[in-house]
């Protein structure tokens, strides 16, 4: 099993890790048992223009090497984008930032989109 | 060693010594020849795996005669279980239909997968009756559940002699012994099978002290090279070939004796027994420098298996809140080689069946970490690991902040 250098990249030195104070948003998905845990921040601004703007993103990750590139991944996917546009974001889209995924972490390590929209959900809920 | 890399993984396979290479090494153009030929040629490599023989035997305090050359513990490990079955059931097919008995074995829940696989394989074949002993938190199973497991139709008992991950010693000779008493009462024996790989490198391997039948081995674990092994095979242990060609190793391995190797073999086991105390007591005090300090200046750590009962090269720790195998990558990019019992390591789903059998969580199964030490491993290594190891937990601790406290307060 052999990781692209952009998963290590990402896992060795991950972009927007870390919390939050006052988040509009908030979504944690995963468990235990599999081994990973993931948690999205989010900050939504509104933009006179595109509507509602995730100004701010950020994530905790306790999980393996993919989990955690995954979400370093799907944070710059998702900053600046509208709500609508971070929503259509897919496991597939971030397993291509990252040039690809191995197989088997396809379906074990790839929850960073689900987290994002349970983020969003959560802001939404919250409106 | 090279590069400035720290080797911590000698559990998985330790570098070929240089004394055994240089022995090694005649016996791949030079005297090439195929063991089994009459010529010139052949002879000098007969002689030289004879001489292979003859050091296992007074390594194992065995004869000749009982050393099965394979390629490996896995090989040994399969010809132990099915090579015993299959004799069996050559057997078993002369009797009336009324006298046949399915056969019973009896094994423990954290053996080593080729062992595992084998017997649940056999089982689901429906060929064998299938008893797994537990294990405890301690990593030791019970004599008394052995006892208790054993039954008119047990055939085998396969236990493994130091368990490859958390390095906890299983009591062979008290169970050998145990098994003398029963099998005096028998008419048909019962057979006893230890996979001993991670065991030669510093327990006692004196066959008749540990009162097996069967033992398993590979070189690749002792400085030797890999491809190579040995199945022990006490006279007289109603055992048959499972791979079917030539006459070779007693009629018990078929196949091309893999001279070099088994030169190879037999030169790491004679190093290994010059030096195998020392050694022994040298590596014994530098794991316990490791725990102490490990278990003193890390926080939220554990660890797993008997402290006492363990290997002297074997630690094996599980860190609160981080991740096997983002802990191994992080090491590794700091130079540095360990191993984990993390599902994400091994390519499958599920973390180590082994720590799951000791009574751990998953998460403390995917936050575990195996540092295995060698006779090249120094202190000074030791030292460069904890820093390297307390940098690393900080930064992956840091990443995965509270979530898993906060993921068990909401699910309460």
């Amino acid at each position: 099993m052999q990781y692209s250098k952009e998963v290590i990249n990402h896992f060795t030195a991950p972009h927007n890790q870390g919390v939050i104070s006052n988040p509009d948003g908030v979504g944690m998905v995963g468990n235990p048992t599999c081994g990973d845990l993931m948690k999205i921040y989010i900050k939504v601004k509104k933009d006179a223009k595109r509507g509602e703007v995730i100004s701010a993103i950020k994530f905790e990750t306790l999980g393996c090497a993919s989990a955690i590139a995954t979400s370093s991944m799907i944070t710059d996917l998702a900053k600046n984008k509208t709500i609508q546009e971070a929503t259509k974001i897919t496991r597939d889209d971030v397993a291509e930032a990252l040039n690809g995924l191995p197989p088997i972490k396809i379906h074990c390590s790839n929850l960073a989109s689900e987290a994002l929209v349970a983020a969003i959900e959560d802001y939404k809920k919250k409106k | 060693m090279k590069n400035n890399k720290i080797y911590l993984d000698y559990a998985a396979t330790t570098p070929v010594d240089a004394e055994v290479l240089k022995t090694m090494l005649p016996y791949f153009s030079e005297e090439f020849g195929n063991a089994s030929s009459l010529h010139s040629f052949g002879r000098n490599s007969a002689d030289a795996v004879f001489n292979a023989r003859l050091n296992l035997a007074h390594f194992f305090k065995c004869t000749g005669e009982e050393i099965v050359f394979t390629s490996g513990a896995t090989e040994s490990n399969n010809l132990a279980i099915k090579g015993v079955l299959r004799a069996y059931n050559k057997n078993n097919k002369k009797l009336p239909a009324d006298e046949r008995k399915k056969p019973h074995i009896i094994t423990t829940v954290f053996e080593h997968s080729c062992v595992l696989k084998t017997c649940q394989k056999l089982e689901k074949e429906k060929k064998i009756d299938l008893t797994y002993l537990p294990v405890y938190s301690d990593g030791v199973i019970k004599i008394a559940d052995l006892e208790k497991a054993i039954r008119e139709n047990t055939l085998l008992i396969s236990i493994m002699y130091v368990n490859n991950e958390i390095g906890t010693v299983q009591p062979i000779s008290q169970i050998g012994k145990l098994l003398a008493h029963i099998n005096e009462q028998r008419e048909e024996k019962i057979i006893f099978h230890t996979d001993a790989t991670q065991a030669v490198a510093y327990f006692d391997t004196n066959v008749k002290r540990l009162g097996v039948d069967l033992l398993s081995m590979s070189a690749h674990k002792i400085y030797g090279p890999k491809g190579v092994g040995m199945l022990y095979v006490k006279k007289g242990t109603k055992i048959t070939q499972i791979q079917d060609g030539g006459a070779q190793e007693f009629a018990l391995r078929a196949g091309t004796l893999n001279s070099a190797g088994i030169v190879g073999l037999g030169k790491a086991i004679e190093v290994l027994e010059k030096n195998k105390k020392k050694e022994t007591k040298k590596i014994k005090e530098l794991r316990d420098y490791l725990i102490n300090k490990i278990l003193k200046e890390v926080s939220n750590v554990r660890l797993n298996g008997s402290r006492s009962k363990r290997s002297p090269n074997n630690i094996n720790l599980s860190f609160s809140d981080v991740e096997g195998e983002s802990l191994l990558l992080y090491l590794d990019a700091g130079n540095i080689a360990a191993s984990t019992g993390s599902a994400c390591s091994s390519g499958s789903l599920n973390p180590s069946h082994v720590l799951l059998a000791l009574g751990l969580k998953p998460e403390q199964a995917h936050g575990s970490l195996r540092i295995s030490l060698g006779k090249y491993t120094t202190k000074k290594e030791l030292i460069i690991f904890i820093a390297k190891l307390k940098k690393v937990l900080e930064k992956l601790r840091k990443v995965s902040g509270e979530i898993l406290k906060e993921y068990y307060s909401k699910k309460k």
